[in-house]
């Protein structure tokens, strides 16, 4: 996924392998991750998709079923898995994912603690953030949740930069052997507090922790034992809210027959309107966009702070 | 410890200052901040008084430094703070005690203080630290022990920026770039805020070993982004139409290594692009116009700021309040040579230019507020790897429609989307949590997408 192998690297001339992650992409609210193998199908409502066909293919491609269906090969990235990798827990999105990295001050060779793993979406973004030469340890306790999130880092070629263990992380806090390493700490668990005081170990002096926390009474817990050693603590709200665009035939004219603001549909644009037609003069055509009506509404609060400098 | 050193090239992510480095002065909790490269001249001024920014080298980020009267005159000294806050945002004890005082007896007049300013000064002349002279303040407060114990502590804060003012040594990241410009001079970086300017990077899929192309007319808070994403790998390619290439001053500020720097280069589109045509000539020349306008616009804030072009500190003031009596001008700190560094911005040489044009670059970002975006991006697409993503930012949302509706219109591109950013702050205190009052309502639009394979 990422291209710390430079040969992996999306190009002109990079095409698809058999053995490659690819996010097929049907429709923007529908897509799937798939490794290329040169015997097997896809098949999906549009009919039967042969790996063979794919390979040698460039990424990016809009490729045919039996049925003359088409779906397009995307090259993965950390924001195509986030929208396809398989729920096992509650997930990080974009918005937050983004603004976590930023705020954790996270750059290339950086050594960062993350728990609990869950199903991995936000452990992605930290292992491009801190590739090539730094290292994400991410843990979590359900023994399970660890050996999937595993198998994703296998298959998405993260696992030279990811190591998950398994570990009761607000019980026994993080190893040790990390004891003031840390750069930053990402905590996305129940009962943030009591992980709280190893986070504050672990870090470097001025090194950033973020809490990521659905309720209101865990952010107040967490800053409570935030205050002793943390400076700079801080608590925000990330959405996001999307546009639909549309080009709207606004109507000029006074007649009766006047349907006014009619919506052309998206799929057919009316480009080649005849010069000289009525109609067409006492019409004109705008692109027009407005949020869309569903959102969420909802997804954590972040808590950061930053451990106090004191030597 | 060889972070002491002066060659910040070794390593990656130095947490210790060193002289010629660039840091970010944040003087009372955020009321001032200071870009500044700190050297053996270098100076800060508080108030009246100036302040050598020599004792700074050395020390660790996220220190805390007061005003202390030594032998010499003021200096800047390193205040280490206790473990258990000291100020009332870290301080969440008192609410208890709290509830059964009001503020009902309160009358504000000039009179509650009975210490004068003479004698204030007569302390101060008697070498009376700044926190002894507002612990003197509050003793001969008429009102101070009336108040709530939560407005006690805002007055102790008042007085404390005052007459006993701190600076925090902080890293000059992305992140508190774009901050401290987002709060002072929105404009310069086209109001670009930061949780916008996270979503172009991860938009973007910018990861070590890419090769980045922008059009970066955000002052170079972009370019430098990216720059710190890249860690001295991959490329960031800051493009520009006409012959003039656009301002990156701000990539200074950021404490890229010299091996970051390299990685920052500059090209005309027209070198870029794979084959000439009669279309993007006269977008060429728009482009130059703009380009004129833009140098003015960096004269002028160069000369404000009296700026060399190799000194890197600037100053970042909100609007005044009430500690501005005491908080004035800064002076600008003479010419740093150590600041030897590779120049960030150098032409792209021919074989990187020779690369992209033969492998495509793998991903693009757009800051420019003052460009036609859709007659850029046509020129720019073909430029991108089949399957890389885009991100456009832009502070109004019609140009974005267009685009995007052009280029479903023309299938070149999926997943489109655009999006805007709500950010809120919310104030975490025992019993007293709510959203902050005031927030930023607009971080600007971004339009998303994945190029495809055109289709012939
Ligand atoms: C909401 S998920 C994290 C999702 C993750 N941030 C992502 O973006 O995919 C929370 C995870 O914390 C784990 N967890 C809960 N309590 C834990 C503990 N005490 N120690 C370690 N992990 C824990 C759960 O097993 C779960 O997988």
């Amino acid at each position: 996924m990422l291209p710390i192998d430079p040969t992996k690297k999306i190009s002109f001339t990079r095409h698809i392998c058999d053995g490659d992650l690819v996010v097929v992409y049907e429709r923007h609210d529908n897509m799937k991750a798939i490794k290329v193998c040169q015997g097997s199908v896809l098949q999906n409502r549009f009919g039967v998709f042969k790996h063979s066909d794919w390979i040698g293919k460039p990424f990016g491609s809009k490729v045919f079923s039996n049925k003359n269906g088409f779906v397009y090969l995307l090259a993965p990235t950390p924001e195509l898995w986030t929208l396809v990798l398989s729920h096992r827990t509650q997930i990080l999105y974009i918005a937050d994912i983004s603004f976590v990295i930023m705020y954790l001050e996270i750059v290339p060779g950086c050594m960062v603690l993350e728990s609990g793993t869950g199903s991995g979406s936000l452990t992605t973004s930290l292992a491009r953030a801190v590739a090539p030469t730094g290292h994400v340890y991410t843990f979590d306790f359900h023994e399970q949740r660890a050996a999937s999130a595993r198998e994703d880092f296998e298959k998405t070629g993260l696992s030279s930069l990811v190591t998950v263990g398994v570990r009761d992380i607000q019980g026994e806090g993080f190893p040790d052997e990390f004891s003031g390493l840390a750069d930053s700490v990402f905590l996305d668990l129940p009962q943030p507090w009591l992980a709280i005081p190893s986070a504050g170990k672990m870090l470097k002096p001025d090194g950033v922790l973020c809490s990521f926390s659905p309720c209101i009474e865990q952010v107040q817990r967490a800053c409570d034992s935030l205050r002793s050693n943390f400076t700079d603590i801080k608590t925000f709200e990330i959405l996001l809210r999307t546009y639909e665009v549309r080009e709207v035939k606004m109507d000029c004219s006074q007649g009766d027959e006047a349907k006014p603001g009619s919506i052309l549909p998206r799929k057919r644009p009316q480009r080649a309107i005849e010069k000289g037609n009525e109609q067409d003069k006492l019409s004109s055509q705008t692109v027009m966009a407005r949020p869309c009506s569903e959102a969420k509404g909802h997804t954590g609060y972040l808590t950061f702070a930053r451990l106090k400098c004191l030597s | 410890m060889s972070q002491n050193n002066s060659q910040s090239d070794s390593i990656q992510n130095p947490r210790v200052t060193w002289e010629g480095c660039s840091v970010l002065l944040d003087i009372n909790d955020g009321d001032r901040l200071v870009f500044a490269r700190l050297s053996a001249g270098s100076t800060l001024k508080i108030g009246n008084k100036t302040y050598s920014l020599q004792p700074l080298i050395g020390c660790p980020f996220g220190s805390l430094f007061q005003v202390e009267n030594g032998d010499q005159g003021h200096c800047l000294a390193r205040f280490v703070p206790s473990i258990e806050g000291n100020n009332i945002q870290e301080k969440g004890d008192f609410e208890s005690q709290d509830e059964i005082k009001d503020n009902r007896a309160l009358v504000d007049n000039n009179k509650a203080q009975s210490l004068t300013g003479e004698e204030i000064n007569a302390m101060r002349s008697q070498g009376a630290t700044g926190d002894e002279i507002v612990e003197a303040l509050i003793a001969n407060s008429a009102t101070f022990e009336k108040k709530t114990l939560f407005s006690q502590e805002k007055y102790r804060l008042k007085k404390q920026k005052k007459y006993a003012p701190k600076v925090l040594l902080r890293r000059p990241f992305a992140r508190s770039i774009c901050e401290a410009y987002f709060k002072k001079y929105p404009a310069r970086i086209g109001f670009l805020r930061v949780d916008a300017l996270s979503l172009l990077l991860s938009m973007a899929n910018v990861s070590a070993n890419s090769d980045v192309l922008v059009v970066d007319m955000v002052g170079g808070l972009l370019t430098g982004a990216v720059a710190e994403r890249l860690g001295g790998t991959g490329y960031v390619c800051s493009t520009y139409l006409g012959s003039t290439p656009y301002s990156i001053d701000i990539v200074r500020i950021f404490n890229l290594s010299n091996e970051i720097c390299k990685r920052i280069v500059r090209s005309p589109l027209t070198d870029l692009s794979l084959s000439q045509n009669g279309t993007s000539e006269q977008i060429h020349q728009q482009g130059d116009e703009i380009n004129q306008q833009g140098d003015e616009i960096n004269m002028e804030c160069l000369s404000n700021n009296q700026m060399s072009s190799s000194v890197g500190m600037e100053e970042i003031s909100p609007t005044e309040n009430d500690t501005s009596d005491v908080i004035s001008e800064t002076t600008v700190s003479p010419v740093n040579k150590t600041g030897k560094s590779t120049k960030a911005g150098n032409k792209a040489p021919k074989q990187a230019i020779d690369l992209w044009k033969e492998n495509g670059f793998s991903s693009l970002i757009i800051a420019a507020p003052e460009l036609d975006l859709w007659s850029l991006l046509k020129d720019l697409l073909p430029l991108l790897a089949n399957s890389a993503p885009f991100a456009i930012y832009h502070q109004y949302l019609q140009p974005l429609a267009t685009c995007m509706h052009n280029l479903q219109l023309g299938k070149m591109a999926i997943g489109l989307q655009i999006s805007e950013p709500w950010l809120r702050e919310y104030q975490v205190l025992p019993s007293r949590t709510h959203p902050c009052m005031q927030m930023s309502a607009f971080g600007g639009y971004i339009l998303s997408g994945i190029k495809i394979c055109s289709s012939s």
